[in-house]
């Protein structure tokens, strides 16, 4: 019986006439007091951030302006400041993803529960939390205080960096792997360091190598950022550019680092493809 | 753990195995060493040509010492001072993040395979991916202050503006592999483009929609911890400016405040994450 025949009948059917899909909130009454919330929290947030709506409204017209004024992108003789400024970012990148790796491997290890013990475990522990919290650029003010403006800054904050991150992909590895390996090489006798060379490492090898191979390409964006608070490449340049309103010469900037990334991306998803 | 086999009295003729085991052959060990070195080589050719001023090694402890000297004891007086800044840089990550995904959504359709309408806007939605995601979320804020002028607003605009290529591209990969039968079957019942994908397809996504808006939200807080340091608003303005007058103590405070800012909405995004698978 069709539910209209059963409501001409004077019955009342349990099942309604039209359908509406499942919403996500589990009742109408749930959804909107999510909406309700929301847009309270928007209006708050924005009543509490002080905006200068005048100056924003005037920022349309500017953005117009500004791309008016960033095309074409122009180098005219600046093309030295173009490449090696994406040179130095490139070359911090990658030996700051090498020395990363380098330092990874026993941070990585102290930082595995099932191999280190306890007091070295929660020491590895507190620094990866600690140095994961802290973006680049916080820490680069502090290499760039202890050794000077320049490409050492920026390379020693993107190698702290990345040792932290792989560290802490790599423990996580260590910790996910068989543990029958492992043993089969310890009750060969075999030493603290065989156990690593012949147990572990076999084991995580290749995910550790694509975590690199994406910590390479991460750093390649990272290096471009850096140079904004004095620590070396193509950052430098880039925000020298803005501040100067020197848009054509800035937008080539953008291009270039867009254009840089795209290819680190497609090389790094190319060859963990590759690595699987 | 080299164990050197003997041949067992009464002498069998050796078959030709080795005394000693090798994890890998000579050929393996070669190839192996090789790639080490061009690893090594790659990283001298990085250093060598990057110019290092090798005196600036010397007196690095020296200053290290001396910043750490300057740091404590944290000025907790400053700490009242950095609140509403500290809840700007919140509001900055969260609206940016509430228009990266509300933006996402149609991108996402755009740029995956079959939902988009044909090669070409597939090729924009790629674009916008592409061109969304490698500039980083600091430069965005250089682009938006240059528009906007120096303020939150800039800032906001600058967490959303590389966010949306996040979010959009891992949605658009949930999508491409969402289970067809359930558009058919929508289809069927004679629903347009918007519905399936309304009814279909979003339901489907939606786990990963969350999980990475959530995700998101937890690395826009970290980011716009730094925001201010090219103007675009919240507590990095403060921050630089107390790294520009030396006042370490001050830093640290602040240093302090973005590390607990930061585990609480790591534990807020981890939390929300866990609950949805």
């Amino acid at each position: 019986m069709t539910v209209a025949a059963d409501r001409a009948r004077g019955g009342t059917s349990r099942y309604p006439d039209t359908w509406r899909p499942l919403g996500m909130f589990g009742g109408p009454d749930r959804r909107l007091a999510f909406w309700v919330l929301v847009l309270a929290y928007v209006v708050w947030a924005v009543s509490d951030l002080d905006v200068d709506w005048a100056r924003v409204g005037r920022g349309l017209p500017r953005a117009l302006d500004m791309l008016a004024r960033m095309m074409p992108p122009a180098v005219g003789d600046r093309w030295h400041l173009l490449v090696n400024g994406m040179l130095e970012s490139m070359q911090m990148a990658i030996a700051s993803s090498i020395a990363g790796m380098a330092l990874a491997i026993p941070l990585g290890i102290a930082a595995a529960s099932n191999l280190s013990p306890r007091p070295l475990y929660l020491a590895a522990r507190g620094l990866i939390v600690v140095g994961r919290s802290f973006h680049e650029i916080l820490i680069a003010i502090f290499f760039v205080k202890l050794f000077g403006f320049g490409a050492v800054a920026g390379l020693l904050t993107l190698a702290f960096s990345s040792a932290i991150f792989l560290a802490k992909m790599l423990a996580e590895d260590i910790e996910n792997m068989k543990p029958g390996p492992v043993e089969a090489v310890r009750a060969s006798g075999a030493s603290f360091g065989q156990v690593v060379a012949f147990a572990v490492a076999p084991q995580v090898l290749v995910k550790t190598l694509g975590v690199f191979i994406y910590r390479l390409d991460a750093n390649l964006r990272h290096s471009t950022v850096i140079g904004i608070v004095g620590a070396g490449g193509i950052g430098g340049s880039l925000s020298a550019a803005f501040s100067r309103y020197d848009y054509d010469f800035a937008s080539a900037i953008l291009l270039a680092i867009a254009a840089v990334v795209a290819v680190g991306e497609w090389f790094s998803d190319w060859s963990r493809r590759k690595l699987r | 753990m080299s164990a050197t086999a003997r041949p067992p009295e009464g002498g069998a003729p050796s078959l030709g195995y080795p005394d000693r085991w090798q994890r890998r052959s000579t050929r393996e060990a070669l190839v192996q060493w090789l790639w080490l070195a061009g690893c090594a080589l790659a990283a001298a050719w990085s250093v060598s040509s990057l110019d290092i001023e090798w005196a600036f090694f010397q007196d690095a402890h020296e200053q290290a010492a001396d910043l750490l000297e300057r740091m404590w004891p944290p000025r907790w007086s400053y700490l009242p001072r950095i609140l509403e800044p500290m809840l700007d840089t919140i509001h900055i990550a969260t609206l940016g993040t509430m228009i990266a995904v509300t933006l996402s959504l149609p991108v996402a359709f755009l740029a995956a395979r079959n939902t988009t309408a044909n090669g070409f806007t597939w090729m924009i939605g790629r674009a916008i991916l592409v061109g969304s995601r490698s500039i980083n979320t600091v430069i965005w804020g250089l682009v938006f202050v240059a528009i906007f002028g120096p303020g939150a607003v800039a800032g906001v605009f600058a967490v959303a503006a590389r966010s949306v290529g996040f979010v959009a591209k891992l949605v658009a990969e949930a999508i491409e592999e969402v289970d067809a039968g359930q558009i058919e079957a929508v289809r069927a019942t004679g629903a347009g483009t918007l519905q399936t994908w309304w009814v279909a397809i979003l339901p489907q996504v939606l786990p990963v929609l969350v999980g990475t808006t959530v995700y998101r939200w937890d690395i826009n807080v970290r980011e716009s911890s730094v925001l201010g340091f090219v103007g675009a608003g919240g507590i990095g303005l403060l921050l630089y400016a107390s790294i520009n007058s030396f006042a370490w103590d001050q830093v640290l405070v602040v240093l302090l405040a973005i590390l607990a800012v930061v585990f609480a909405s790591e534990a807020f995004s981890a939390w929300v994450r866990g609950r949805i698978s």
